[in-house]
């Protein structure tokens, strides 16, 4: 297990690197003057200007300016935000919101998604299956942003059932309409793979053996054939973190949770480059950590993983 | 006790009729062939079909569906009017006609799809045939440099490009900026393909008979494994018209002189009390569109490949 851990860390170094530097790459190294590029058609005062070539030490050779910035993350300095706010400061007030948006949203698309997943696979081809089915396909093909209104619309303006934005604190009740809506797309994914793992491992020698063993399916189901059909759903999860992280972005931003996708939807909104920049590469540096974390505990979970080279 | 002698078939197990019944002259069946007598078959695929081939005619022929300019002629008269004769979606805040903005931008969407996965293509085909064909350190390279790209969620990456390309929104650089990091998906899923083709003993038949190595790779590996890479560009499709309206409502996407769905959406939302209609129209044509090619990639996924089938 020591050997899986240090090599999957090792693995994650250069991408690391490689992620951090793209970003960079895209941001400061194309033709023309980086800083007046984030800020689009805006002009921005002189004392803004150099205050960011300050920040981002444009004086410098384009790969020193790199290092310099890879220096800073390392010693948690994010940079500073478009309103001279430290980056590392915001994130520490809207992280907890976020989190908690999540948990939520997680909870919903994993207990809901893997429940449906499981009836249809046990119950193919017959109509709840067939139902199943052709909502998670409709579910995929709403893009979140629609889902997000519609959502709005209905239980907001016209049932009345919740707040269509989100009071100050996030409390938990206002943020359980958001989650729905960010749970949606991924819950859909979740039910496919579930049901398509449940029928496979339907199939598989040791379940034959343990129904003419005589077991009862209460004590089939759950431990010998939903147990085993969910390693790929937990791989799932890992890599539909980045669909949840932007996600978040917009779901945050229509019912104004006052979380980390909001600020960097907000800056987005307003053309605040430098800021979505910082916010990006949080994100996208958040997504490498889960998904190692992630593997971590794949590794740990199934044998298997930790022994192949 | 039984004696233990020889068992034999009785003769009406394999009639020798059947075997006479083999037709040698007809043409023997392929991959292709299976597939398009599997999808034949399923409603699903008529349905996405059908509706695929609508949104290409509107795209293509608009002036066939509405004769309405959608930028010029809006007055602020009508401003989020109801239905009228004409105008059956009725009118947008700026008094425009919401049903030829929307019969007008599906080119829009389209031509950003096609273009995205024409680059996720190239890329990916590239990137995933080398790797996988060639294996040892060139596998090693090319993994780890998708790896990155695959590490940066594609809306993510583009909206950065995008703010960055603030000055030159159009077509081409909303499809590169969202092409150039979707393209790893297809790059692992051919990979892995080849990884499995090119232990097919007519593969080593070639080697044996001296054909050269990038001959091998086009003319008998690749033909072999595209198949997934055709599932998943069809999906692709759905995804890069999913970002091109995220991007476009988030307002780093097309530029406002643009038709774009998305577009569209971000400038309804503020109505959503009063006016709700004038989002959920667009809403529905991007979710129309985007479902019909999801629809058609389930179908060519579980056609192309013998064990989705059985899932069914």
């Amino acid at each position: 297990m020591t050997g899986y851990i240090f090599r999957r860390v090792l693995q994650a170094i250069p991408v690391f690197f490689g992620t951090t530097f793209l970003i960079y790459f895209m941001v400061f190294a194309m033709p023309g003057d980086p800083v007046l590029a984030l800020f689009g058609d805006k002009t921005p005062s002189p004392a803004v200007i150099e205050q960011l070539r300050q920040q981002y030490h444009l004086d410098q050779p384009f790969i020193v300016q790199y290092f310099i910035y890879i220096g800073g993350i390392f010693r948690g300095d994010l940079g500073v935000s478009f309103s001279g706010q430290p980056v590392a400061d915001i994130l520490a007030r809207t992280f907890p919101v976020t989190i908690r948006l999540a948990i939520l949203a997680l909870l919903f698309e994993t207990v809901a998604g893997i429940l449906v997943g499981l009836i249809s696979g046990l119950r193919k081809g017959k109509l709840f299956d067939a139902s199943a089915l052709t909502i998670s396909l409709i579910l995929i093909s709403l893009p979140i942003f629609v889902i997000a209104f519609v959502a709005q619309f209905v239980f907001g303006v016209q049932l009345g059932w919740a707040r269509t934005t989100v009071g100050p604190g996030a409390p938990i009740q206002d943020l359980v309409l958001p989650a729905l809506v960010l749970a949606s797309i991924s819950f859909a994914q979740i039910v496919r793979l579930t049901r398509s793992s449940v029928i496979e491992t339907s199939g598989l020698d040791f379940v034959r053996t343990a129904y003419s063993k005589g077991l009862s399916r209460k004590r089939i189901i759950p431990v010998h054939i939903l147990r085993n059909s969910l390693i790929p759903v937990i791989t799932y999860l890992a890599t539909d973190f980045g669909v949840l992280l932007v996600g978040a972005t917009v779901t945050e931003g229509i019912f104004n949770v006052p979380g980390v996708g909001n600020t960097l939807y907000q800056a987005i909104i307003r053309g605040e480059g430098p800021t979505v920049v910082s916010f990006v590469t949080v994100m996208v540096l958040l997504y490498l950590v889960v998904n190692l974390v992630v593997d971590l505990l794949y590794g740990l979970l199934d044998p298997r993983i930790r022994f192949v080279k | 006790m039984r004696s233990a002698g020889h068992f034999v078939a009785p003769l009406e197990e394999t009639p020798i009729a059947a075997i006479d019944d083999v037709k040698v002259a007809e043409k023997p069946s392929n991959l292709w062939i299976d597939a398009w007598r599997d999808a034949r078959r399923r409603p699903i695929f008529w349905i996405s079909g059908g509706l695929i081939l609508l949104v290409l005619v509107v795209a293509l022929f608009p002036w066939i569906f509405t004769q309405t300019p959608p930028n010029d002629q809006c007055f602020l008269s009508n401003s989020n009017g109801g239905p009228d004769s004409g105008h059956p979606l009725g009118y947008t805040k700026l008094g425009c006609d919401v049903y030829s903005r929307i019969i007008n931008g599906t080119s829009t969407s389209l031509s950003v799809g096609l273009l995205v996965i024409v680059l996720t293509t190239v890329l990916g085909v590239f990137f995933g045939a080398f790797a996988g064909f060639y294996g040892g350190w060139v596998d090693a390279t090319l993994s780890r440099l998708g790896d990155i790209f695959f590490s940066i969620p594609y809306i993510l990456a583009a909206v950065v490009i995008m703010s960055v390309l603030s000055q030159y929104r159009s077509i081409w650089t909303i499809s590169l900026a969202i092409g150039l990091f979707a393209w790893p998906s297809t790059a692992r899923v051919l990979r892995a393909e080849i990884l499995r083709v090119k232990q097919a003993d007519y593969i080593t038949a070639s080697e044996a008979l001296g054909v050269s190595k990038l001959k091998i790779l086009f003319r008998h590996v690749l033909p072999n494994s595209i198949a997934p890479v055709i599932a998943i560009t069809t999906i692709s499709l759905a995804g890069a018209i999913v970002a091109e309206a995220t991007l476009s409502f988030l307002g780093v996407g097309l530029g406002s002189d643009v038709m774009s769905w998305g577009n569209d959406i971000n400038r309804a939302q503020s109505d959503l009390r009063t006016n709700p209609m004038t989002l959920i129209y667009p809403s529905a044509a991007l979710s129309i569109t985007v479902f019909s090619f999801i629809l058609l990639g389930e179908v060519v996924r579980d056609a192309l490949d013998p064990k989705a089938r059985a899932l069914r």
